[in-house]
């Protein structure tokens, strides 16, 4: 299974973790003994029903969250052992998020929620300039309110992006969206992805977008059922579902 | 301007209506705390300023004679500086238009002035002429109480001679800021008693002290002890009289200042606690649920890499930009009310220099009080923003873990309907949040109980002291000790329907090394014109031996019922006696020491002797008595029960009643702020809850019932810790105002209670009532759709 792909860099690397929750009096195994690798560059669709354990894989590879059991390596360092302080250093030099609900500050403008990330990043891009790249330089000075839900997910987005994070976490980007509005989404992380080469993980429990990946994770149950490369990326914008 | 600043400033412009209220209950507090204490720090400063530049007397004593030589000696005590020493002499003056006479004190002054102790300061017209023995000057309190002007003459009575004295000038000084006789007059009757300045010369040919002196006042010099002084001086005086020297803090006016400056320190600390306590409570509320509203953007930040310490400060940032607005308007406000009190102030107590110094400690003081009532309201909740992990914060909040109850595990359930577990869960499931609630509520109705206690302290006092001891209607003090059978004489004056005799003798109370010098005063064993009562108002019986104290005095002395006190007389042979102390009563003014007048006589080893008596007067006849009163010589002091009460009521119940007001009207509306403010927050948290038993077929009666039976709950539980909290705060405040002057009791009337019920029902009704409309007017739909 050696070819090109080992040329590239491994940027996270899992081992056997496992995440359990205590519901009330109920123990929760959210997920079980996980092993994966994420190469430079990539571009990853989770596919999972709900339930299944994506949303925690893609909070412990932000940082958002620690495993119970097993270990997490981000580009050699190793985030288990990280404490508080490290996993926040952590988050705010390299991990940009996306989320469903957007997740926006309904008191601060598009630009000024794209400069909450700029204010405190090492080398970001001036807030117009990403939000430029979502095609969303003729909006900078609306409230959330003002703005639609696909357009406030691109703001999502550019406020993600503008500090050129090294991973890019995208959980249910499109959850909320019709489907004219959510390609649009798609199509600004594509670009991201392809523009900055930041590795990109798509939370999803929807199949159709899994043709626009390099990688497709499948999850049931909190385990891995399959992983599949894609010979052929389909662009977001010929995607059906 | 960085974006976290922006949103915080965007969240403040949001809830402005609400913070502004916060921010304004600050401003009360610290108003208030600025205000009383730049008001306290100013007069004091006045206050020494003022005695320093007119060198009041640090000694005083009084006697009944020494040669004029005596003074060398008194100057060679170790430790004094200035001597003075002076004629003072009581006399009945005769006011032009004024059927009661009043008594002028007659002081002398050298007939060149020069700097001297207790100096005059000269208001209007001139200093007396020499060799001019009718010129007077006269204290501007009296000058004013009878509208005397310059060039107008007064009729006295001096050594038993009618004499005119013309009126020069009017003035002041700082031995008289409050013109009070002492004895048993203990405050201002500025109508009936004045100070009236004259050529020593004159008054010592009156009274025939020539070369001689009655009255002695001294500096100390720096370093030099004050006890030491007294006793060296006492020493000397004996042989002459003295009546025990007494140091400037128990001088009677300069005794009243203090009090009044204390009463502004009183201020100082209780009420801006209160307010700023209330403050607190409302920024948690507040703080608390803007942050489960946000629950969601804290977590983002932090997942963006803000750190702890930034959230925790934007939200402390949050808080304190609240609260400094709020100190800031409120030391503004508190600054310039504090001028105008210090003003007011300095003009009743009509000192000629006025100094208003807002120290920089008053503004820092107020700014950190503030910033700690911020960080005690808002620190909970920013620990628990702080504290949250981003990946729980990010999802919705999960459902709160109920238990059952106490009263589910007592099997008690089957007597409420559902809605009423679903009140008794919830005030069970978040106790913090209740509790604070109750506190806030009860904080409210402790100011109310407050505010009304000293409404009815004041009442309670006024009844104690002018209707069940002080039953007369006229005093009349003579100038020297008289046979008893004079009684017959003054049961004869016109319109006198009762009378009754008494005796007084200056002495010194001693036990162990605790000693207080006052006064000893026999009366009669049936007395009914000064009735000696317990704490339930019971008449005391005088036993025929031993002395009855106050129980303030008691405490001074350290001694109970039993104990035996050495009592040093300073009047005629000077005996020192050792007399049990056979009871206490519990007189709210002043400090008395009463026995029977047959023993006290027996202890001055004199016949019947009596010093004046209490009258009851018939009302339609009181003009001829006091007319025949200004005639006789041996009338040296003359009072009323109504004047007295009229000045009590002048002093010290105006300042209170206003007070009270004020407190009352500020208590209702925190009241109805706290209630009004715990069931709205309620009502945002609980939005989706109750909507959803709107949409299962609740009505809307019975979803009111849910929220606001919660808050009714609340509110009981609130009252009786209020009550108990207030019964502490006026707890407190009678154990500061128990002073030698006065003291409060500790007396909640019921009608206290009632009020601060009434209250906080009439707020709670209200608020109640607004809530329920807003309940009305909930959109199921929308609520629905808004993700926790």
């Amino acid at each position: 299974m050696k070819g090109i792909e080992t040329q590239q860099q491994t940027v996270f690397r899992m081992e056997e973790v496992s995440k359990t929750y205590q519901m009330g009096e109920v123990k929760v195994r959210a997920l079980k003994s996980i092993n994966l690798e994420l190469e430079e560059g990539e571009l990853i669709v989770l596919l999972g029903p709900s339930g299944s354990g994506k949303s925690t894989l893609l909070n412990i590879l932000g940082g958002l969250d620690v495993p119970t059991e097993g270990r997490v390596w981000f580009k050699g360092r190793n985030l288990t052992k990280a404490s508080d302080a490290d996993l926040t250093r952590f988050r705010r030099e390299c991990v940009g998020f996306v989320f469903q609900f957007y997740n926006l500050i309904p008191s601060l403008t598009a630009r000024e929620n794209v400069a909450l990330v700029t204010e405190i990043a090492v080398h970001p891009m001036r807030p117009r300039e990403a939000l430029g790249l979502v095609g969303l330089d003729e909006r900078l000075d609306h409230f959330p309110a003002q703005l639609s839900g696909g357009e406030q997910q691109r703001v999502a987005i550019a406020r993600a992006i503008a500090k050129r994070p090294q991973v890019l976490l995208c959980d249910e980007p499109t959850g909320a969206l019709d489907f004219q509005t959510g390609k649009r989404v798609l199509e600004a992380i594509e670009l991201v992805n392809k523009e900055l080469g930041t590795t990109t993980a798509i939370i999803t429990h929807n199949a159709g977008i899994a043709a626009m990946a390099d990688k497709v994770i499948t999850m049931r149950s909190g385990e891995i059922t399959d992983i599949q490369r894609n010979l052929v990326k389909v662009k977001p914008s010929q995607l059906e579902w | 301007m960085n974006s976290l600043d922006r949103k915080l400033f965007r969240d403040l412009l949001r809830q402005w209506g609400q913070l502004i209220a916060i921010a304004l209950v600050v401003s009360c507090g610290i108003a208030s705390f600025v205000m009383s204490l730049s008001a306290y720090d100013s007069l004091k400063f006045t206050k020494t300023t003022y005695y320093n530049q007119y060198r009041f007397a640090e000694v005083f004593a009084s006697l009944k004679r020494a040669p004029e030589t005596l003074s060398d000696r008194i100057t060679e005590i170790p430790g004094v500086g200035q001597v003075q020493t002076r004629i003072v002499v009581d006399v009945i003056l005769d006011v032009p238009e004024k059927e009661q006479p009043a008594t002028g004190r007659m002081i002398s002054l050298p007939s060149q002035q020069h700097p001297m102790l207790n100096d005059i300061y000269i208001r209007r017209g001139r200093y007396i002429e020499a060799g001019r023995g009718d010129e007077v000057l006269v204290s501007e309190s009296f000058a004013k109480a009878n509208n005397l002007k310059l060039e107008d003459t007064l009729g006295a009575v001096i050594n038993g001679r009618w004499q005119k004295l013309r009126i020069v000038g009017i003035a002041i000084s700082p031995e008289y800021i409050y013109e009070v006789r002492g004895g048993a007059s203990l405050f201002p009757d500025n109508e009936r008693f004045g100070i009236l300045w004259m050529e020593r010369e004159a008054l010592a040919t009156a009274f025939d002290m020539d070369g001689a002196f009655n009255n002695v006042t001294l500096t100390l010099s720096r370093g030099a002890s004050e006890q030491n002084v007294i006793d060296r001086l006492d020493r000397i005086l004996e042989r002459y009289g003295g009546l025990g020297a007494y140091p400037r803090e128990d001088q009677l006016s300069n005794h009243i200042v203090d009090g009044e400056i204390k009463e502004l320190e009183g201020m100082t600390t209780v009420i801006p606690t209160l307010f700023l306590a209330i403050a607190a409570f409302l920024l948690h509320v507040v703080l608390s649920r803007l942050i489960a509203t946000q629950r969601e953007q804290i977590a983002i930040l932090k997942a963006f890499g803000y750190t702890k310490a930034a959230i925790g400060f934007h939200y402390l940032k949050f808080v304190m930009a609240i609260v400094l607005f709020g100190a800031t308007l409120g030391t503004i406000l508190g600054l310039w009310m504090g001028k105008g009190l210090t003003e007011l102030y300095a003009e009743f107590l009509r000192f000629p220099i006025f100094r208003y110094n807002a120290d920089w400690r008053v503004v820092f003081g107020a700014i950190a009080i503030s910033i700690f009532g911020a960080i005690v309201g808002g620190l909970g909740s920013v620990y628990k923003a702080v504290s949250l992990p981003p990946a729980v914060a990010m999802r919705p909040e999960p459902p709160p873990e109920f238990k059952p109850t106490l009263i589910e595990r007592w099997g008690l359930q089957n007597l409420f309907s559902p809605a009423g577990r679903i009140i008794l869960r919830n005030l069970e499931r978040k106790p913090l949040q209740a509790s604070l609630s109750i506190l806030g509520i009860a904080l409210a109705v402790a100011i109310l109980i407050t505010g009304r206690y000293f409404e009815d302290a004041v009442t309670y006092l006024v009844d104690v002291q002018f209707r069940h001891v002080q039953r007369e209607d006229v005093t009349i003090v003579f100038n020297e000790p008289r046979p008893a059978r004079t009684r017959y004489e003054v049961a004869k004056l016109p319109g006198v329907v009762q009378s009754e005799v008494f005796r007084s003798v200056p002495a010194k109370l001693r036990f162990q090394h605790y000693q207080h010098r006052s006064g000893l005063t026999g009366i009669q064993a049936n007395a009914e014109l000064l009735r000696l009562v317990d704490r339930s108002l019971n008449t005391v019986n005088l036993p025929a031996d031993g002395v009855v104290l106050t129980k303030k005095l008691a405490e001074i002395l350290h001694v109970q019922p039993g104990d035996v006190l050495t009592v040093e007389v300073l009047e005629a042979d000077r005996p020192v006696r050792s007399i049990p102390v056979v009871g206490l009563v519990d007189e709210l003014m002043g400090l008395s020491a009463y026995m029977e007048i047959n023993a006290l006589n027996k202890l001055m080893r004199e016949g019947q002797t009596i010093s004046g008596a209490y009258l009851r007067v018939d009302a339609n006849l009181a003009n001829k008595l006091y007319t025949r009163l200004k005639e006789i010589p041996a009338v040296a002091a003359f009072t009323t029960r109504q004047a007295a009460l009229d000045s009590f009521n002048e002093i010290s119940g105006k300042n209170m009643r206003v007070m009270t007001f004020i407190l009352v009207i500020f208590a209702s509306i925190i009241t109805f702020s706290v209630v009004y403010n715990s069931a709205r927050i309620a009502l945002s948290e609980r939005s989706r809850e109750l909507a959803s038993l709107r949409i299962l077929g609740f009505t809307r009666a019975e979803i009111a019932f849910i929220l606001l039976g919660e808050q009714a709950i609340l509110i009981l539980l609130a009252i009786p810790i209020g009550f108990l909290l207030g019964y502490g705060f006026a707890a407190y405040m009678s154990w500061t105002y128990n002073q030698e002057l006065f003291r409060l009791p500790l007396i909640i009337t019921r009608s206290a209670y009632a009020f601060t019920f009434l209250v906080v029902s009439i707020a709670s009704v209200i608020s109640g009532f607004i809530i329920r409309r807003q309940l009305n007017n909930l959109d199921l739909i929308a609520v629905l759709k808004t993700r926790e």
